[in-house]
C-alpha cells in the first residue's frame, strides 16, 4: 500500500502533503514515499518546522491518493458536516 | 460582572507580552517544540485536525456584549466566521494560525479577555451556574466567589505542572446546574444554622476514562478560608498525584487509592500549616468582588404577566424560559441547537445579534451553558416577546431545552486530534428524526443526550440520559453506548448498556430505546432517566439487542 | 485503546508520563545562574537517604518523590537543597522548595535538571534562588522574565504582595 508523507506547517497549523520536493496543502500533489521515508522524517522532526510529521497509508493511483482512515480523509476534506469547508482536493463524500 | 481594575489588566498584559516573547522564540527555532507545547496549551492553543484551535476563556460563563461582539470579531478575522461554545463554558476557535496570535491575544486583551489555562496540566476555568443571580433557588450568586478563584488560580507558581488537568465548579443551590460531583473540586455555597456563608466541598470527581463522583472532603468551610482551603487540596494532589500513568493522573484516581478519608487527614494536615500563613483574601476584597455582581437595576414595575396567544412564542416560554427570582422578570435560554445546524456553534452575525439582545434587553449580561447553550438571564417579561422575534430571525430560537434535539456532543473527529469517531453527524442524525415534531419531542420530555468522540469524555457522555461514545474498532468509527448518567444533584454515571454499534447501528438503537421508553413510563411526565431508574438497564437492553 | 496509533503529538496535549526519569547526576559545581548576595556554598550534595542516615552534610539532594518534610527538623544545618527536576512537567519540585521556605528555611534552594527559562518566574516565586540547568539560559530571557510581572495575584514564597493586599492595604 503506498504512503504519503503529511504534517501540519508549524507557522499557520495548515495541513500538508509532501509532493516530491515541498509541501502542498492540496493531498492531491501528494507522491507516494519510499524507503527514504524514515530518513526523510528524522530531518523533518529535528528541523522543527513541520509539527507532527507522519506517513500515513493510502490507496488509489498517483494524483488521487485516498487516505484509508475516515481520521485522515477528514484531515485532507475539512469537517464532514461543514462541505462549506471543505478543501476541494478531497470531497466531504469522500470521507 | 467583574471588570477589571488595573492590576487585573496588568497581569494580562504582561502574560500576552509573554506569550508573545514564546511564540517569537518558537517560531525562530529558538526552542524546540517540546519545550513550546506546554506554553502554548498554558494559553489555550491546541493543534488539532485542520489547524490550531484556540479555547478563550469566559469565566464562569459570564459574557457582556461588548465581550460577545468580540468573540464574534475574532471569528471573522482570525477564523472562519462561527465559534463553538463549550461543556465547561469557554468558547473554541478551530482555525487559527501562530502567526496571528498575537494579535489575536491584543483584540482579546482590550476587552478583558484571555484565553489563559484553558488547557495544560494546570487549574482550568472555573466554572459555575448559568443561572447564577436570577434563580430563586441560589442562596447567594456563586459567581464572587469563582472570581476569587480565578484569580488565586492564574499563574499559581506552584500548581502550573500539574499530574493532569484541575477543574473546579462553583454553585450556592441544592439544584447542580454546574455538575460539581464530576469536578476535580466542586464547591457548594450555603448557610449553616448560624447563617453563615461557607462551602460543602466535593473532591475526586470527573469523567473520562475512569469516571467517578466525587466525595464530600469536607461538610463546611467558612467562605473566608475555601481559598487556603483549596491550596491545601492542590498541594495534596501535586505531590501526590500520580505522574507514571497519564490515565491515572487525575485528583480522582488519588482519591481513590488513598480512600476519601487518608485523603482527607493529608490535606487537613496540609491546611493546619497553611492556613495562618495568611493566604486568604481579606474580607474587603470578598466585599470589593461580591459589590460587582450586585442584582441589575431591575424594573420594579415591571408586569408580571405574559401573553403568550402567539403559539409559537408559547412553545418558546414553555420550553426555554425559566422563573426568575425577581418578579416581572425570566430566565431565557438561547438555543444553540438548530434543526440540521451543528450543535454549540454560532455564527460571528448570531453572536452580533445576542450581544445587542444581551445591551438592549438583559442587563448586558450573556451566559454559557454546560449543554452548549446561551442564556440572557435578567429579561424582563414585557421584552421576551421583542426578544424572541430577534432571536426567531437568525435561527436562534428553537425550543427544545433539556429536550431530545438539545443534543450535547464534542466536535469529535470532523475536529479533534483525539477523537476515535465522529460525533456531531450522529448528533445531526438522532436529531433529525425529532426536529420537525416539537410535540413529539415535549411529549417525551426532558431527554439529555450525551456523546463523546474518545474516552477523554468532552461531551460528557457518563453524564447523558443515553451517553454515546465514540470508539475504534480495527481502524472503523464505532459507538457504545451508554444509559442512566446524570449530572445534576441526583449524580450518577451512565453504564454500558451491550456490544457496540456501527454508525446505522447506534441510530438505529437510540431509536429503539426511546420506542421502548414511551411502552414502559408510568406516566408521560416520568423521565427517561426515572423509567431506567426504576425497570433497570435489563429491558432496556432487550429492547435493544433483542 | 491508546492513541498511540495517532501521530506522535498525542497533543492531548501534551501528557506524557515523568515519574521514573532519570534524575540529574549530582553535581557540586555551583548553580549556572544564582539570585543570592553570599557566596555560594562548595560542599559535597548528599543524596537524602545519606542525609538522614546521619552523614555530616551541608547539602542535600531532593528527588521528586522524595518528601522534603524529612529535612524541615535539620534546616539548620542545612546550607544548600537542591531540588531535582528530571522532567520540567514534573512539577513535584515546586511545591517541595515552597514547603521549605514555609518551614523557615533561608538557605540555598537550587533547581536542577530539566529547568526551563520559561519556569525560572514560578521558581522564583516558591523559593528558588539558583539554578542549574541542563541546557544553557538565554541571558537576555531570563532578565525579561524576571522582569516580567510587576503584579501577582496570590502569595507564594517570594513575599510579593498579592494584588489584594494593594487593593486594600
Amino acid at each position: 500500500m503506498p504512503r504519503i508523507l503529511t504534517g501540519n506547517r508549524l507557522e499557520t497549523g495548515d495541513v500538508l502533503w509532501w509532493n516530491g520536493a515541498d509541501w502542498s496543502t492540496r493531498i492531491k500533489d501528494a507522491v507516494a514515499i519510499g524507503d527514504e521515508g524514515a530518513a526523510l522524517l528524522v530531518t523533518l522532526i529535528a528541523a522543527e518546522r513541520i509539527n507532527d510529521p507522519v506517513l500515513i497509508d493510502v490507496t488509489g493511483e498517483p494524483g488521487a491518493y485516498v487516505p484509508t482512515t475516515t481520521r485522515e480523509r477528514v484531515r485532507a476534506s475539512g469537517p464532514s458536516v461543514r462541505a462549506d469547508l471543505a478543501r476541494g482536493s478531497l470531497s466531504v463524500e469522500a470521507i | 460582572m467583574y471588570k477589571y481594575d488595573q492590576y487585573d489588566q496588568a497581569i494580562v498584559d504582561a502574560r500576552v507580552r509573554e506569550f508573545k516573547d514564546q511564540v517569537g522564540r518558537r517560531l525562530r527555532n529558538e526552542i524546540t517544540e517540546d519545550q513550546f507545547k506546554p506554553l502554548r496549551l498554558m494559553n489555550g492553543l491546541y493543534l488539532q485536525l485542520h489547524a490550531y484551535m484556540l479555547r478563550v476563556a469566559i469565566p464562569y460563563g459570564t459574557l457582556s456584549g461588548t465581550q460577545m461582539r468580540m468573540l464574534a470579531h475574532i471569528a471573522r478575522k482570525y477564523d472562519r466566521d462561527y465559534g463553538h461554545f463549550t461543556t465547561r463554558q469557554n468558547i473554541q476557535y478551530n482555525w487559527i494560525k501562530l502567526e496571528q496570535f498575537s494579535d489575536l491575544l491584543d483584540d482579546l486583551s482590550k476587552v478583558e479577555m484571555h484565553a489563559f489555562q484553558t488547557s495544560g496540566n494546570c487549574i482550568r476555568n472555573i466554572s459555575s451556574d448559568q443561572f447564577a443571580g436570577a434563580a430563586a433557588d441560589e442562596v447567594a450568586d456563586p459567581r464572587p466567589y469563582a472570581e476569587l478563584l480565578r484569580q488565586w488560580s492564574t499563574l499559581h507558581p506552584e500548581f502550573s505542572f500539574l499530574p493532569r488537568k484541575f477543574k473546579i465548579a462553583v454553585i450556592a443551590s441544592d439544584t447542580d446546574r454546574a455538575a460539581i460531583q464530576l469536578h476535580d473540586i466542586g464547591l457548594q455555597l450555603y448557610r449553616n444554622a448560624a447563617g453563615d456563608l461557607g462551602f460543602r466541598v466535593f473532591v475526586g470527581g470527573g469523567m473520562g476514562r475512569t469516571p467517578i463522583i466525587g466525595k464530600i472532603i469536607r461538610e463546611w468551610i467558612p467562605v473566608s478560608q475555601f481559598l487556603s482551603y483549596s491550596e491545601a487540596i492542590l498541594r495534596v494532589y501535586n505531590r501526590y498525584g500520580r505522574r507514571d500513568n497519564i490515565y491515572k493522573a487525575r485528583i480522582k484516581i488519588l482519591v481513590t487509592e488513598l480512600g476519601i478519608d487518608a485523603f482527607r487527614d493529608q490535606v487537613e494536615a496540609e491546611w493546619a500549616l497553611l492556613e495562618p500563613l495568611g493566604l486568604d483574601a481579606p474580607q474587603a476584597e470578598y466585599d470589593r468582588i461580591i459589590a460587582q455582581f450586585a442584582e441589575p437595576d431591575y424594573d420594579l414595575s415591571a408586569p408580571d404577566t405574559l401573553d403568550l396567544s402567539d403559539p409559537d412564542f408559547k412553545l418558546w416560554v414553555d420550553q426555554n424560559v425559566h422563573v426568575h427570582k425577581q418578579p416581572g422578570y425570566a430566565i431565557a435560554t438561547i438555543s444553540l441547537k438548530p434543526k440540521a445546524g451543528i450543535p454549540g456553534d454560532a455564527s460571528s452575525a448570531q453572536m452580533d445579534v445576542i450581544a445587542d439582545l444581551a445591551e438592549k434587553y438583559a442587563h448586558d449580561e450573556i451566559r454559557v451553558t454546560h449543554s452548549q447553550n446561551l442564556v440572557l438571564a435578567h429579561v424582563r417579561k414585557a421584552d421576551l416577546y421583542a426578544v424572541w422575534q430577534a432571536l426567531d430571525a437568525v435561527d436562534l430560537a428553537t425550543p427544545n431545552l433539556d429536550l431530545v434535539t438539545d443534543i450535547i456532543v464534542c466536535p469529535g473527529m470532523d475536529y479533534c486530534t483525539l477523537a476515535n469517531a465522529r460525533s456531531i453527524p450522529i448528533a445531526q442524525k438522532i436529531a433529525a428524526k425529532f426536529e420537525n415534531d416539537v410535540a413529539e419531542q415535549r411529549d417525551l420530555g426532558e431527554l439529555k443526550i450525551k456523546i463523546s468522540g474518545c474516552i477523554n469524555g468532552c461531551g460528557h457522555h457518563h453524564a447523558g440520559h443515553i451517553g454515546i461514545l465514540g470508539v475504534d474498532k480495527k481502524g472503523e468509527e464505532a459507538y457504545q453506548l451508554l444509559l442512566g448518567g446524570s449530572g445534576a444533584e441526583d449524580a450518577s454515571l451512565a453504564k454500558i448498556l451491550g456490544p457496540g454499534f456501527d454508525e446505522n447501528g447506534i441510530i438505529a438503537a437510540v431509536d429503539k430505546l426511546i420506542a421502548f421508553y414511551k411502552t414502559a413510563r408510568a406516566a408521560p411526565e416520568e423521565r427517561f432517566l426515572d423509567t431506567y431508574r426504576r425497570l433497570g438497564a435489563a429491558p432496556f437492553k432487550e429492547a435493544v439487542y433483542g | 485503546m491508546d492513541n498511540s496509533r495517532h501521530v506522535a503529538s498525542g497533543d492531548e496535549q501534551d501528557q506524557q508520563a515523568v515519574a521514573g526519569a532519570p534524575s540529574p547526576a549530582l553535581n557540586d559545581a555551583p548553580a549556572k545562574l544564582r539570585l543570592r548576595d553570599d557566596a555560594p556554598f562548595e560542599s559535597p550534595i548528599a543524596p537524602l537517604a545519606d542525609f538522614l542516615a546521619g552523614g555530616n552534610f551541608a547539602a542535600v539532594r531532593i528527588e521528586p518523590g522524595e518528601d522534603v518534610r524529612n529535612l524541615v527538623s535539620h534546616l539548620d544545618r542545612l546550607k544548600l537543597i537542591e531540588i531535582a527536576f528530571p522532567k520540567f512537567r514534573d512539577g513535584r519540585g515546586y511545591s517541595s522548595a515552597r514547603i521549605l521556605r514555609e518551614a523557615g528555611f533561608t538557605g540555598e534552594i537550587r533547581a536542577v535538571g530539566d529547568v526551563l527559562v520559561d519556569q525560572i518566574g514560578f521558581m522564583r516565586r516558591v523559593g528558588f534562588d539558583s539554578f542549574a540547568p541542563d541546557a544553557p539560559l538565554d541571558p537576555a530571557v531570563v532578565h525579561a522574565t524576571f522582569g516580567r510581572y510587576d503584579h501577582v495575584y496570590m502569595k507564594a514564597a517570594d513575599g510579593k504582595a498579592p494584588v489584594w493586599q494593594l487593593r486594600h492595604g
